[in-house]
């Protein structure tokens, strides 16, 4: 039988779950002979090169790339799990979500302490190149149907081991309260 | 100002761990906490203004600006809604002036909203200046506001007549109503205080008075049902010098007022059970922790432990036992649900913010001050002096096998008579509603926002530990009820307000909830929107304490027992949609940036 295959992401996350993927210490050794990896900066494929059975997504969406990304993943991956608070909520990121955007980019690059007296020319970073910050962060269900959800700060070790696992043999997951407890 | 806080501090021997008291004194004698308050209090404690601060800002009935001379909370849980909350309020809007949760200008009245008050037998009800006045109508409420602008004193506003049983007492005098139904060992009227400590206890060594516990198949009452007996058994075996017990008197769950009516009917039996439990496990000190809500049975309490003092059933060498030492302190909290949790009740105990802790150690091993700690209801103390009194195996013969006794219940919503009900563990949903003269009843909440929702087809399943657990509260609901509308939005908002923030799957996780349950109701919900739903439960339970894993109960429990309330809503033929639209989402941020190099002089 062919080995599933993964892909991961990191949107508007902080690569702590990725951390948290490789805190799997030696299991890493068994993981690679489990599943193989496509897309992941794991590996550092950039795009997708086949379909994929599982798609982990870390953080959520607050760029137009985010969103590119998020849909790529949907139309390649048969199962899209979002992996953490931010994907799962919006996280950290999302603390923007009461304030106006504007406000946000006036402080960062027109009235903020650092950049007050040297923006002289009052520039708003705005090369086409640039992606396009959304109006607030969205969780990734917002965007595309997400069938499964690991919650934590990042998810502990075991908690996405056991997920992987379970999904991988086709099994309820084995979810002891310790495993996914938030402290 | 300063000699004023200054005796503040002195009443407390400007001892941080009892911040609380200091903060509700100056609330109370202010009627707000100012930041020059906080600057002036910090320093006396020798703790930093951020300590001061964040128990300030945890509290809802704390409040760093003025809340008017004459503060009104009205109550915002499900029944008071149910009993014309919104004429209530919008009168008393129209009468002072101004919309809830601001003060008229004159500083005179402030109107504010607040959780579950423990009146739901009589609602609407609101809290003024620490008073309670229940059943209120638009035309009481006009004329509230017209003798507050007239300068009348609270004793003037009240136009009632006090309530029954000792609601009337001198110490208490409330317009408060017991609503007493039916009686069990626990409300026997026929109790004698100081009875099982005069007679009993000298005659029985701590283990022996555990074991007698143990051989009652005691459950603790607040609703997670915990062997009491070896709760103080492992209290009894931890190695201290020092060892506590807490009385759990805050309930906070929407629905629930039996601790009202037992601090008010049977204090004495609760403060008994408190010294039982001192004895069995060595403790020295004592808290009995009374929500806010229940300020107004302060005065009456604290004479009740003195005179408790003065017959020798507190203090030192009790009842001639030589060496048994006990006292009992109270404390107050000050407007929060979270604290009915046991580690979270401790730290608010301790003058911090009302936060759960991690989980072990448990309180038995580290509790207040780290000390060993046994937190028991208010209704688990009560019914161990009746153990001790009859014999364990007179307890037992009340109740099913695995729920052994009585449970006070909470009654309220749509029936003929709410109230206080003492039932033995084995009653059906339906015997209750037959009790309580409910009819027509589409659904009934068992336990609480934290319990669950039943529908009809339940209502032959018992109330114990192994089918329907509950704390004590039950509230029933008529065919006129819209049961997602006027109640699972209500208790999700329950869940919204009450969450500390410690935890962010509590935090947010409810909001999250809301707005599927809102999309739903609003009828652009989609079949995955329940799915959704369903995975967020399971989320929401890696969260540190009951209130954060419960919090999806009422979606949950109303999805599983009333799904055809949620099917009739939702869309047919789509699978999943959001109405996520990334241009728009771009706009903004476009706007913002603009296309080209944005200058601005």
């Amino acid at each position: 039988m062919e080995k599933p295959v993964i892909a991961t992401t990191s949107l508007a996350g902080c690569f702590g779950c990725h951390m948290s993927l490789l805190d799997i210490d030696e299991r890493i050794l068994e993981l690679i002979e489990l599943v193989d990896f496509n897309k992941s900066p794991i590996n550092d494929i950039k795009t997708f090169t086949r379909e994929c059975d599982i798609g982990l997504i870390e953080g959520g969406c607050c760029l137009d790339e985010n969103v590119h990304v998020l849909e790529d993943f949907r139309k390649h991956c048969r199962i899209l799990v979002s992996v953490g608070e931010c994907a799962i909520m919006g996280g950290l990121p999302a603390m923007r979500n009461g304030i106006p955007i504007r406000e946000c980019l006036e402080e960062a690059y027109l009235n903020g302490p650092t950049v007050r007296y040297t923006n002289n020319e009052k520039i708003m970073p705005n090369d086409e190149e640039l992606p396009i910050m959304l109006d607030r962060v969205y969780p990734c269900h917002e965007v595309v149907k997400i069938d499964y959800f690991l919650p934590g700060c990042p998810p502990r070790a075991d908690l996405i081991w056991n997920a992987l696992t379970a999904l991988i043999n086709n099994r309820e997951m084995d979810l002891p309260y310790e495993v996914f407890k938030f402290d | 100002m300063e000699q004023q806080l200054a005796s503040i501090l002195d009443k407390y021997q400007h001892n941080p761990l009892r911040l609380m008291d200091i903060l509700i004194d100056i609330q109370e004698s202010a009627g707000y906490i100012s930041e020059e308050a906080v600057g002036y209090i910090a320093p006396e404690l020798n703790i930093s203004r951020a300590d001061v601060e964040q128990t300030r800002s945890f509290y809802h009935f704390f409040s760093k600006k003025p809340t008017g001379k004459y503060s009104i909370f009205l109550n915002t849980s499900v029944t008071a809604y149910m009993m014309r909350r919104n004429a209530v309020a919008r009168t008393f809007e129209q009468e002072a002036g101004i919309p809830f949760n601001s003060v008229t200008r004159d500083g005179l009245i402030g109107l504010f909203d607040t959780s579950c008050i423990g009146m739901s037998d009589q609602e609407p009800a609101a809290i003024i200046n620490g008073k309670i006045f229940p059943n209120l109508t638009p035309f009481r409420v006009k004329e509230l506001i017209r003798d507050i602008r007239a300068g009348k004193s609270m004793e003037e506003l009240v136009v009632e007549g006090y309530g029954d049983g000792e609601n009337s007492n001198e110490d208490i005098r409330a317009v408060v109503n017991n609503n007493i139904r039916k009686i069990g060992p626990v409300l026997d009227p026929r109790y004698k205080p100081g009875e099982v400590i005069w007679d009993i206890l000298p005659k029985l060594t701590p283990e022996q008075v555990i074991e007698e516990v143990k051989n009652s198949n005691i459950r603790g009452r607040g609703g997670a049902g915990f062997p009491t007996g070896m709760k103080w058994e492992l209290c009894r075996k931890a190695k201290a010098d020092e060892k506590y017990i807490i009385c759990n008197a805050d309930e906070g769950e929407p629905g629930t007022f039996k601790d009202r009516v037992i601090l008010t009917e049977r204090p004495k039996l609760l403060l008994e059970g408190m010294v039982i439990a001192a004895y069995a496990t060595g403790a020295t000190r004592g808290i009995l922790y009374v929500r806010h809500e229940y300020k107004y049975l302060k005065t009456y309490l604290e004479n009740l432990i003195q005179g408790a003092h003065e017959r020798n059933l507190m203090g030192n060498d009790i009842a001639g036992i030589k060496g048994f030492n006990f006292d009992v302190r109270i404390q107050f909290g000050a407007g929060s649900y979270v604290c009915g949790e046991e580690s979270a009740l401790i730290e608010s105990a301790e003058g911090k913010r009302g936060e759960p802790r991690d989980k072990p150690p448990f309180p038995v091993e580290s509790g207040y001050l780290g000390k060993p700690t046994v937190v028991n209801n208010v209704e688990t103390f009560c019914s161990a002096v009746k153990v001790l009194l009859n014999g364990g195996e007179w307890y037992r013969s009340f109740g099913t096998e695995d729920s052994t006794g009585t449970k006070v219940l909470s009654i309220s919503g749509d029936c003929r008579y709410p109230g206080i009900y003492e039932v033995e563990w084995g009653f059906s949903v339906n015997d209750i509603c037959e009790m309580a003269g409910a009819e027509d009843i589409q659904g009934v909440q068992v336990g609480g926002p934290s319990g669950s929702l039943v529908g009809p087809g339940d209502f032959d399943r018992t109330l114990c530990f192994a089918d329907l657990s509950t704390g004590g509260s039950l509230i029933m609901f008529n065919y006129s009820r819209d049961l997602l509308q006027d109640v699972v939005l209500n208790f999700t908002n329950f869940f919204i307000e009450e969450s500390c923030g410690s935890c962010s799957t509590c935090r947010i996780m409810p909001v999250l909830l809301r707005d599927k349950l809102k999309k739903i109701l609003d009828a652009r919900g989609v079949k995955k929107d329940m799915d959704d739903i369903l995975a967020w439960a399971e989320v929401l339970k890696a969260s540190r304490c009951g209130l954060g894993q419960t919090a999806s109960n009422p979606i949950i429990s109303s999805i599983r027992n009333f799904k055809h309330l949620y099917e009739q809503k939702i869309r047919r033929g789509t699978e999943y949609d959001t109405g996520f639209d990334l241009n728009m989402a771009m706009q903004d941020g476009m706007a913002a940036t603009g296309r080209f190099p944005v200058t601005q002089s």
